[in-house]
């Protein structure tokens, strides 16, 4: 069957306004209706579109979930985070594949379904987990992969599947300011209106509320210098791309607290005059799509979104929900912006940054979920309660994301500064011997550093906790971890491009048995061109993994060393099979001696 | 008064929303570079011109000079980083340079003998990619791709016709063409195009004109490729 049979595509491109800009929603909603994006409809796209093919073709062979080739009615993908690993995916995945005589990566004889990996999806709480035709099911176990392969095998639409496998519980274990209280939708903004936009920024500014997504930027800071910056337009953009493996706070944000997020975004148009705002939201959270968007049409019910909010004449804003496709780099918001406008996620070269030049080339402020939800608490009750909460320099609370080695893993909300020891003791982590904090781009702490505080001054995070206990082998988190790093990388500049596949590699080469000292110092003189060239932060980060753990937890590493010099990745015994299977020998003569 | 920054201790005069690299090259100072050409907008892919600017390291082609800026590029620790660039760079693709027809003219072997550059050093990749010969007079040689997206610059800023992309990501990114059948033939490229001679290496080459001039009577057979100096790199004359 060709793509046109089943795809309106002419109506999919006029629902995005024949907008090149929106590209990617295109792509997705063609995948979504035929299942793949086949050749064929790259050209009709590019004739609808106008637009020359080559860049329809870089677009979709960009992101992970888009694919020429068919995967079947059913593509199941399996999170691979090691938490997922830990949890058992491994065996479950050939357990699963085993019930349907099937092979990973390999469409079924039948056509019918299709089973690889994924990269992390958002839910280490109720790992392992994986998606059917990009819908989540968590906490899988064989008794729920057994009916998932009884419904492929009686091919059951997937509407029609027991609604109980795609139920994701919040697991918020400790609310706080953010998650905590009711919020009545309209309060900040009415605050905000009654403030006027100076002095709702001038409360912003108060409250020190720093950026949720990591880096900890002033808001205050990127909002005025947005505010003040020329342009025909200004956008609010907000950062749902959570995609650093081990986070999930956004998920239950969203899920649960979207009108303090979405009134967030209209705090910040108020305050840099924007008429639109965009939320990009990973692909992975397709689920949450719907949900999403009913709660914007409530706010549209209700005035707090369109024309005129709240009766104030000329506030106009509205919000559009752009789905990701598969692309952790996205989450680098000149990244995003270029996913926003229909291109492969790569990061821009800046300055200039968003504030200045960002979507469609104009003032943008682009913010985490947690910002603009800690954004619109501020315009609701002061910048000063919100510095009063947490440390001077890590003002407000902080969503921790909790997973791995403990007994009570989900979403805990903490003022900024507690201790990491408070918090395993809170979420039931006794054994706990190490703990990756902010995720594999962050920091690996071990024991020893249990008395650290979550700040921006000492362990900043973006908000994933994973907890390793004293039985994991933290060389195979830090294997993991590469093989992300590597598949995740945009390509865009040599050092991440090349740098993260041979930090990949080299680890597999350890993971066989075939490692030495030299391997390990040749990890080190690759970080150190990853830190000083690469191109943004994942680059920059992409090796911390590695050395981290190296320096931490040597031992890991030192017993997979067959040699402490020099061990050669290329494997002369394994060179002469061909001349074996040729001569039919396989004797003992036949083989080099590999003690 | 003209404006001047510091480049290994030599001042440098600039023009306003100048590039550090561009400054360099007017003043006749050469920083290593692979993606950077003086017709085409700034890239800033290959981190080959990564320098120290005032302790922060970033690539010359983009940051722009700025008054009493000091800027650091001939230091051993650079020179080593941008080794490594070159070695990750041949490892990645598979360039043979005895048996290529660009060598002697090639940027990224000039580079490479420039940086002293004894062995690839890394554990290379063996990439399987496609040649592409369909084309009457342009051959296509994905194996000696770099990745630059000089030729995609060209096609679409220069010739109007965007010819060339960028397709995939990661270590499988990979120099895509404008047509349905995935093959040269098929897109409108002329051998007069921009893009088609733009190409740093041997990746993109004119068919028929590969020894036209011999080995060992090549460009960089005589010349460092510091010394060679890049039409269009000196400063446009202004009044």
């Amino acid at each position: 069957m060709s793509a046109q049979d089943v795809c309106d595509l002419p109506g999919i491109v006029a629902r995005w306004h024949h907008d090149p800009a929106n590209l990617v929603q295109i792509l997705r909603e063609v995948q979504d209706s035929c299942g793949t994006i086949p050749s064929d409809t790259l050209d009709r796209l590019a004739k609808l579109l106008d637009v020359p093919r080559v860049r329809i073709e870089s677009t979709a062979s960009f992101y992970a979930f888009f694919h020429a080739e068919s995967h079947g009615a059913y593509e199941i993908l399996f999170s691979d985070n090691i938490i997922d690993r830990m949890a058992g995916k491994e065996a479950l995945k050939q357990y699963f594949c085993e019930r349907l005589w099937l092979e990973p990566r390999k469409l079924s004889e039948d056509g019918l379904v299709y089973v690889d990996d994924t990269a992390d999806i958002g839910l280490a709480d109720q790992a392992p987990a994986m998606l059917v035709n990009g819908y989540a099911i968590p906490s899988l176990d064989k008794a729920r992969l057994d009916l998932v392969a009884e419904l492929i095998r009686a091919r059951k639409p997937l509407a029609e599947w027991p609604p109980m496998l795609f139920e994701i519980p919040d697991n918020l274990r400790k609310p706080g300011p953010l998650t905590g209280e009711a919020f009545a939708p309209g309060a900040a903004l009415k605050a905000a209106l009654s403030r006027g936009a100076e002095t709702t920024l001038a409360e912003i500014d108060a409250s020190n509320l720093r950026g949720r997504g990591g880096a900890g930027f002033k808001t205050a800071v990127k909002w005025a210098s947005c505010r003040k910056a020329e342009g025909e337009a200004h956008y609010v953009v907000c950062n749902a791309d959570e995609g650093e493996p081990g986070t999930f706070k956004d998920r239950v944000l969203l899920a649960s607290h979207a009108d303090l997020v979405f009134e967030g975004m209209t705090v910040c148009a108020r305050v840099i005059g924007a008429r639109q705002g965009l939320l990009y939201l990973r692909g992975e959270y397709r689920n949450l799509l719907e949900k999403l968007k009913s709660v914007l049409a409530g706010r549209r019910e209700a005035g707090l979104l369109g024309r005129n909010i709240l009766g104030e004449q000329g506030f106009d804003f509205d919000i559009e929900i752009h789905l990701g496709a598969g692309a952790y780099i996205c989450g680098e918001e000149s990244a995003l912006i270029e996913s926003l406008e229909g291109k492969p996620g790569k990061p821009r070269n800046r300055p200039p940054f968003p504030d200045r030049c960002g979507y469609r080339n104009q003032p943008t402020v682009v913010n985490n979920v947690e910002t603009f939800a800690c954004a619109a608490k501020i315009a609701e009750k002061g910048g000063a309660w919100f510095a009063s909460l947490g440390t001077p320099q890590s003002a407000g609370s902080k969503l921790i994301s909790i997973s791995g080695d403990c007994k009570r893993p989900g979403v805990y909300e903490y003022p900024f500064g507690v201790s990491v020891r408070q918090i395993l003791i809170d979420c039931g982590a006794e054994d706990a011997h190490a703990v990756q904090v902010s995720g594999p781009s962050g920091t690996c702490i071990s024991f020893r550093e249990f008395d650290r505080r979550i700040a921006f001054e000492d362990l900043a995070t973006a908000g994933a906790f994973m907890v390793f206990s004293r039985e994991r082998d933290m060389f195979e988190v830090a294997r993991n971890f590469t093989h992300f790093f590597a598949h995740e990388s945009c390509g865009f500049c040599t050092p991440c491009r090349v740098g993260t596949s041979l930090l990949r590699n080299i680890m597999d080469k350890l993971a066989a048995g075939k490692g030495s000292a030299y391997d390990m110092n040749e990890m080190k003189h690759i970080m150190h061109v990853l830190r000083g060239t690469a191109h943004c932060g994942l680059g920059h980060t992409a090796a911390n993994p590695v050395v981290q753990t190296m320096e931490k937890f040597p031992d890991a590493y030192e017993k997979r060393l067959k040699r402490l010099d020099f061990e050669p990745a290329f494997d002369l015994d394994g060179a002469l099979q061909t001349a074996r299977l040729i001569t039919g020998r396989d004797d003992e003569w036949a083989h080099l001696d590999n003690d | 008064m003209t404006k001047t920054f510091t480049l290994d201790g030599k001042v440098i005069p600039f023009e306003e929303g100048e590039t550090i690299m561009e400054a360099a090259a007017a003043a006749g100072v050469y920083i290593p570079h692979l993606c950077h050409h003086p017709e085409f907008k700034p890239h800033g892919s290959c981190k080959l011109c990564t320098v120290n600017i005032g302790g922060r390291l970033g690539a010359a082609c983009t940051n722009r000079a700025a008054e009493d800026m000091a800027v650091e590029s001939e230091t051993e620790a650079l020179n080593a980083d941008r080794r490594a660039l070159t070695q990750m760079l041949f490892v990645e693709g598979n360039h043979v340079c005895p048996s290529c027809e660009k060598s002697g003219n090639c940027q990224l072997q000039a580079v490479a003998y420039h940086l002293g550059m004894l062995t690839p050093h890394f554990t290379h990749f063996y990439p399987a990619r496609d040649v592409d010969a369909s084309h009457p007079d342009v051959l296509l040689e994905r194996n000696r791709c770099i990745l630059c997206e000089l030729c995609v610059r060209a096609s679409r800023d220069v010739d109007g016709k965007n010819v060339f992309g960028i397709g995939g990501r990661g270590i499988k990114a990979r120099l895509i063409v404008n047509s349905a059948s995935g093959r040269l033939a098929d897109t409108n490229l002329s051998v007069t195009d921009r893009a088609a001679e733009v190409c740093p290496t041997g990746a993109i080459i004119r068919k028929r004109h590969g020894f036209t001039v011999p080995i060992g009577k090549r460009l960089y057979d005589h010349h460092d490729i510091a010394e060679v100096p890049v039409a269009g790199m000196e400063r446009p004359k202004r009044d």
